[in-house]
Parts: structure tokens; sequence; C-alpha cells
């Protein structure tokens, strides 16, 4: 049927349940819900999500669809019905555990939909944040300032580029009010942004994510390592607008890699941790300057050091705290080893001596991702 | 091409007039399939946001895509009646659907239930609809979006819980107890009364005041608006609203059976008689009646649910061809499905259309298990009794607020789904603002208390 067919009283509304869908709204509606709903379960499908496949920045989570709940009956053991077709008393239409003829067989009531939502993980750390009360972190240089343009107010003059058209249309329309017929627009009317250069602290931040890939360490405690990461990253990042992330594993040798190889990685041979702190102190001291840079390391082991090493290790670990904002041991254990005595746990304990600036966690169960994140967080910022 | 059904209509009215159709006039408005959904979602063409419906809106977008359900037409009762059919209709679809519009168009003229709504309610619901989602738009607007949704969570979670044997503006209980009907020969009574009073026993304010409420009120939405401690004025009004509706939406469901049988019946009629209908389009509009009025089994298929298109249209061609127009159209103003059912769906009609009543059980198995007409009758109408929801009622409020509702589950068969149940009244918690607690029983049968 033609538009034209239509009588003039619905020509006049005719269209606009094209350009807007009450039942698209209602549902974004209901998302929004679901994402309330979501956000209170956080840290439990946090722990389960896989978020790092190279810089994710968006969480799926599985959801189900809100049922909005009437009084019902409790669901009988038996449903009666009727049905229509060629049959008789007694025929049997489906046997147990069979799909029943022709449609409207068994209940659609249960379940309901599942679907995925994506999540902004920035989103969702500044939720976690909020949730969980987390300091922010306490950026320690600060000296440096950057210069940096940032928009503020408006002129009748500057260049066409930053032609504000929204402010110049609204003073071309306060002008025809008074005038009255006149030209549309005039030089006058035009307004645009202006830039002032604002100084701002330096706040470049670097931090090392350093991997113990021993044999030792099994697929399912780097996977740990990794998902710990991600969030310690993503917990930097909210504080930092420049932040530098190294990636460092070792064996009895270190290397630094690139983040895609970074969780590849698998090495053989023993433990040594020195070497990996050492390679930490050597890229410091290359490409960061702690004069400039904020600087954060986060050490995932099991903990099977080589005693030997205990001397090196203990110098290569003063030598980072002395410049570092803050280390963290992360002990990775398949067992829910909490006692904390292994060798590497030893010796962070002993580098802390009570200062604020190294701590370490032990991390069993991707459930416990999220505490370890929080204790990390909230020691370095001195909150207990 | 397409446009030129239009140019049938005068024709199709003049028949349907002609054969003794008596009908509002009705607005026809093509609409894109998109605004179909919507209608067939909301219940109305325009009606009050709530994330319910947005779900409802998946499920039917899933449906469509998977290609269930078509939608050739939505028509709404009043005067003008409003009707839209979909804008992807053939021309010759088109012609049917108008046929089947103004059967239903007088229908809900004629019909005593669709006729009280409309008298109570609106003469036209649409606009009277897209007025209460106006007036939700302004209290979201002055009250914000959570606390408009917590109490349309309630309201619409109470949908069916209506009275509809009361008026649609109903006056709030006597305040007052009435005094008890003096018993015969009582003399004490007698000689007492004929004391002189003192000035206490004058005063009016000693009178007892009525229960409240004084006998179990089904209608829970009107009661929850008249009675809860704390709602404020805009709440109540969207408990009306929500109310009202609901009074619109009964006889829409109480009557399908007969209202989609009768359009059905006088679209096959009308088409039948339209000699002005080019061979073509009535030879398609033919195919699309059958596709319509179709049983759901067909050929050898057994089919586990009844079209209400296929029987109402069965049983009205029956009633026509046995006691004539006259007795059909009596039948229409007095009937709702219960009494068309139970009177016109007869053991040779039953057998005719091949009706059979099946059990199934929870592992799956489907067993036919009679042919009985009453037994037919039951399991028909089952799913309709009470607005097909749970007899629930308010029974008491008690001192400090609290609110008891009691599940009639005798009349039901079972007790109520506690989990559900528990969530529907955490609804009714935050709009009531003191506890509510509702009586059911369990599996067992023994009496459980779910409380909010």
């Amino acid at each position: 049927m033609d538009e034209s067919d239509l009588p003039a009283a619905n020509q006049r509304i005719n269209g606009w349940y094209e350009l807007f869908s009450r039942g698209a709204r209602d549902w974004l509606r209901h998302n929004e819900k679901v994402r309330d709903a979501v956000r209170e379960h956080l840290p439990e499908i946090i722990a389960g999500a896989d978020v790092v496949g190279g810089g994710a920045r968006t969480v799926r989570v599985p959801v189900r669809m809100l049922e909005h709940y009437h009084f019902r009956l409790r669901k009988p053991s038996e449903r009666e019905g009727v049905g229509q077709g060629a049959a008789k008393p007694g025929d049997v239409l489906a046997k147990p555990n069979q799909p029943g003829p022709g449609k409207g067989a068994g209940g659609k009531d249960d379940g309901g939909l599942e679907f995925t939502l994506e999540f902004k993980v920035e989103d969702i750390v500044d939720w976690l944040w909020e949730e969980m009360k987390l300091p922010n972190l306490k950026p320690r240089v600060g000296k440096a300032e950057e210069v940096d343009w940032t928009r503020e107010g408006w002129d009748k003059r500057g260049a066409r580029s930053r032609l504000d058209r929204r402010r110049s249309l609204r003073e071309s329309i306060k002008r025809r009010a008074v005038q009255g017929k006149s030209p549309a627009f005039t030089d006058d009317d035009l307004r645009f942004r202006q830039l002032a250069k604002r100084e701002q602290p330096a706040v470049q931040a670097v931090v090392f994510l350093l991997l113990d890939v021993s044999g030792s360490m099994s697929e399912r405690d780097r996977q740990l390592s990794k998902t710990f990461f991600f969030w310690a990253v993503q917990g930097l990042r909210r504080q930092y607008r420049q932040l530098d992330t190294v990636f460092v594993a070792h064996t009895t040798e270190a290397w630094e890699f690139s983040e895609q190889e970074f969780f590849d990685v698998s090495g053989s041979g023993g433990t040594v941790a020195s070497a990996g702190l050492a390679k930490v102190r050597e890229i410091i001291d290359a490409r960061f300057s702690p004069s400039r840079y904020n600087i954060y390391l986060f050490y995932a082991s099991d903990g099977d050091n080589y005693t030997a090493d205990r001397p090196q290790a203990e110098a290569a670990l003063a030598g980072i705290a002395e410049v570092a904002n803050y280390c963290g041991y992360l002990e990775v254990s398949t067992g829910a080893d909490r006692e904390m005595n292994s060798e590497t746990a030893t010796l962070f304990k002993a580098a802390a001596g009570g200062a604020n600036t190294i701590g370490s966690f032990p991390l069993g169960r991707t459930e416990d991702v999220w505490d370890a994140v929080r204790h990390f967080f909230k020691q370095q910022a001195g909150v207990t | 091409m397409s446009g030129a059904w239009r140019d049938f209509l005068p024709d199709i009215e003049k028949l349907a007039l002609s054969a003794g159709l008596d009908y509002n006039p009705v607005e026809f408005e093509a609409v894109p399939e998109s605004f179909m959904m919507e209608i067939s979602v909301y219940g109305l063409p325009v009606r009050m946001p709530h994330w319910s419906f947005g779900v409802r809106y998946i499920y039917q977008l899933i449906q469509h895509r998977m290609g269930h359900s078509r939608l050739f037409e939505v028509v709404f009762p009043g005067n003008p009646g409003h009707a839209y059919l979909a804008r992807s209709n053939s021309m010759a679809e088109n012609v049917l659907v108008t046929a089947h519009v103004l059967g239903h168009a007088d229908f809900s003229r004629n019909n005593m239930l669709f006729k009280r709504s409309q008298q109570q309610v609106s003469d036209n619901i649409v606009e009277h609809a897209a007025q209460h989602a106006r007036q939700i738009a302004r209290a979201i607007e002055e009250h914000g979006q959570k606390r408009v949704e917590l109490v349309l969570d309630a309201a619409l979670a109470l949908e069916q819980h209506i009275d509809v044997d009361q008026s649609v503006r109903r006056e709030r209980y006597p305040e007052y107890a009435v005094d008890p009907v003096g018993i015969p020969d009582d003399t004490f009574r007698t000689r007492f009364n004929s004391l002189e009073a003192e000035e206490a026993a004058k005063n009016p304010a000693a009178r007892t005041r009525a229960p409240v409420p004084p006998r179990p009120e089904r209608d829970l939405l009107w009661f929850i608006a008249n009675y809860a401690p704390e709602l404020e004025g805009w709440e109540r009004d969207i408990f009306l609203a929500v109310r009202e509706e609901s009074f619109y939406f009964y006889p829409v469901f109480a009557t399908q059976i007969m209202n989609e049988g009768w359009a059905s019946y006088w679209h096959a009629r009308l088409l039948r008689e339209a000699n002005f209908l080019p061979q073509q389009i009535y030879v398609d509009a033919i195919k699309c009646h059958s596709d319509v009025v179709r049983p759901l089994a067909s050929g050898e298929n057994v089919a586990l649910n009844v079209s209400p298109y296929f029987l109402g249209f069965s049983i009205w061609e029956e009633i026509v061809k046995r006691d004539g127009l006259e007795a059909a159209r009596r039948i229409l103003k007095e009937d709702d499905d219960f009494s068309f059912i139970r009177n016109h769906l007869t053991v040779e009609m039953a057998e005719k259309l091949e009706l059979f009543r099946y059990r199934a059980e929870a592992n799956g198995a489907v067993k036919v298990t009679e042919r009985d007409v009453h037994a037919l009758h039951e399991a028909l109408l089952a799913p309709k009794y009470n607005f097909g929801a749970p007899g629930v009622a308010a029974t008491h409020i008690r001192v400090d607020g609290t609110l008891d509702l009691l599940h009639d589950h005798q009349m039901d068969g079972r007790g109520l789904d506690v989990e559900r149940g528990k969530k529907v009244l955490e609804y009714l918690h935050r709009v009531w603002r003191r506890p509510v607690i509702m009586h059911t029983v369990d599996e067992q049968g023994a009496t459980i208390e779910l409380a909010a």
C-alpha cells in the first residue's frame, strides 16, 4: 500500500514509529538492569572471564534474560491439555524423554534465553575500585612538568577548523530573533573554540611484569598469573595516563618479550630469581629513569628459587626497591599453601622489613585474583 | 498495484452491512512489520515503558526471524476502531484482512464484555493508553526512572489480578460496619435499646469501623492503590492506569476463541459473496483463509494444542448452519469463551474436529487420555480461569500494616511457585512499604508462608 492511500489524519503521524522503536528502548533498559545485576557480582564473573587476549578492551560475560515475575502455580509433574488430530485414547504420542510431535509441546518457560553482554574493561575497573573502595595510587614523581593544550572558552576569531557550529548557530538564532529578517549567518555569529596552555605534572609510569617460566610452573599457574597481571595493569592504567608495560620472563636466564609472545613463553630448567630481577634493573637503567617514571614491579613465581641464589636475589631486589614505588610478589601455587615459606617468599618478606613498598600474596584459585589485586593496591596506598 | 485494495473497501463494507454486521467505523492504517511486532508485544500501539516488554520484544524478534509468526493485522475496538495492517501484506491478504477486521469490529461493538469495557474504560483505548504512557513519562521526569520502575514492577506483576465483576471506577469500602441485623425475639436487646442513651453512645465516632478488607479482595491492583499505607499519589495513579488497561485486556482474553472464530467466519463468508473481486485475488484470498483456519494438525500429524481460529470458526459455522444467523448473533452478544465452549462444543463437533485430551508427564511422555466432551471443555478452559492467574486475595491488614495474601490453592489444585512468588512479594513490599505475607501450600499440601 502506498503512503498516499493513508487518510490525512494518519499522514501527520505516519512514520514516527519508524524513527523510534519502543521495543528496542525497553530492551536497552533491560540490558541496563542486567548490567547493574552483573556489577554486583563482578569479582566472581571477572575471575572466570577470559580477558587476556593481547590487550582486550572489552569483556564478554554470558548473562540470562531477566524475568518479570508473576504469581504462578508450581510446575505440575504432569500437564494436561487438548490436542487435535487422529489419535484415540491410549495412544502414546511421545515416549519418555523424546520431544512430542507438533508445535506447542513442552514448556518454554524454563531457563530463559542466554545472551552475551560486552563490558568495557575501563568501566569494570572503575566499578571495582568504587565497589572495593580501593584507594587511588600515589604517584611519587611529579616534579617534571608537561605542557598540554586544553580547550578553554570561545572567541569570535579563530582557525576554521575550530569553528563551533552549535554555538555559531545559537548566536545566529539569537541575532535573528532580534533583527527579524536578516541573513542566516554573519561573521559576528561565528564562534571559535580557544585553546589554552596548561602545565601538568608528568605522570608517567612503567610496570614490569616478571614471570617465572621455569619447568615447575604449570600451564594453570601461568594462566593465573596472566589474569592477575591483566587486572593489575588495568588498575595502574586507571591512575596513569601513560603507562608502559615491560614483560620479562626468566628461568635461569631472563629475556624481555612483547606482550603477544610473553604469555606463550614456556621454558624449562631451574629458577634463578636474581636473573629476572637483574634484567628488570637493567631495563630501568636503560630506558626508564626513576626521576621521570613511577616504577612498579609484579613478580609471579611458584617460589622454588635456588637456595644458592639468595644473596644475589636479595641484592637485585634491593636495587629495584630503592627506585620503585612498589614491588609485589605473587606466589602461584596449586596447593592452597598459604604459609608463604618458600624460598622466594622468604626473600620478599625479608626485603619488605615492614615497609609499604614490598608485598607478597599467595594465589591458588581464580577466585583469589581479586583478593590479590586488592591486597597489593591497598598496601601500596598504605591502607590495610 | 498493492495500494488498490482500498478500492475494494467500500464494496466490502457494503456487503458486510447488508449481511447484518453492525460495527463502529474503523480507521485502517498500514504499518511496517516492526511496528506490528511491537503492537503484539505491548498489546497496544502506544503503551507505558517497562523493561519486561523489552524481553518479550526480543523473544518475538527471535521467533519472527525463525519464521514462526506472521502478523497480518491487529485491531482495537472503539469508536472509531483502529486496524493496523502489515505493510508487507499482499493485495489479496489485505482484502481478506479487511473482511476479518470488520468481523472483529462487529464483535467488539456487540459482545457484552467488550461493550462494558468500552463504556467503563474508554471507547478509544488506543488514545487512552497513549495518555497513560504520557502520564508515566511525566512521572519518570519528576521522580526518576528507578522509582517509577519499582512501581511498575509491582503493578504489572499484578496485571491479571483484578475483579472484573466490579466496576472500573470503584468506591472505597464503607468505613463503618453496618449495624448488625437485629436478632428476632431478642427481648434483652429490645429493652436495652429502649433505654435512654448516654452522650457517648450517641456519638457517631463510637460506631465500629469496618475491617479492611471486609471480605477477601481479589482486585489486588485496586486494593493496593487504595489501601497501601504510604503510597504516594503518583504511584497510586500508576496502579490505577495499569488496572484500567487490564480491564481493557480482559474481554480480549476471555473471548479469544469466539472473537477470532467470528472474524474468520465473516471473512470467509464475505469473500464467498464478494462477486466484485477479480478471480485471481479471490483465489489468493481463499488460500490465505484456509491457512488461517487450518487445524494445526493436518494430514497424519497430531498437534498438542488447538488453534483458536480453527476451533472458533468451526463452531460458529455449525451454529449458523443449524440455528441461523439470528441465534448466532444472540450468542455473540451474551457469551464468553466459557459459555461458548461449554454450550456449543458438542460431542459431534468434538468428534468431527478430532479433539482429544492428553497427559504430558515431566519425563516427556505424552499419552492420549480421553475424548469425553466435558473433560475437553474443562481442559480447553482451564488456562482461562481467573484471567489465567492463580487465585490470590488480600485478606487482612495487621495492626502493624503487614498485608496478608491468601492463595486459593483448593481452587487451583496446587500451591504457588515459591521462588517466583517470593520475587513478586518483593516487588509488592517496595510499594506496600510494610511486610507482605502470602499463604499457600507446598508439595505435600502443608500450609506455608512466603514473606517479603
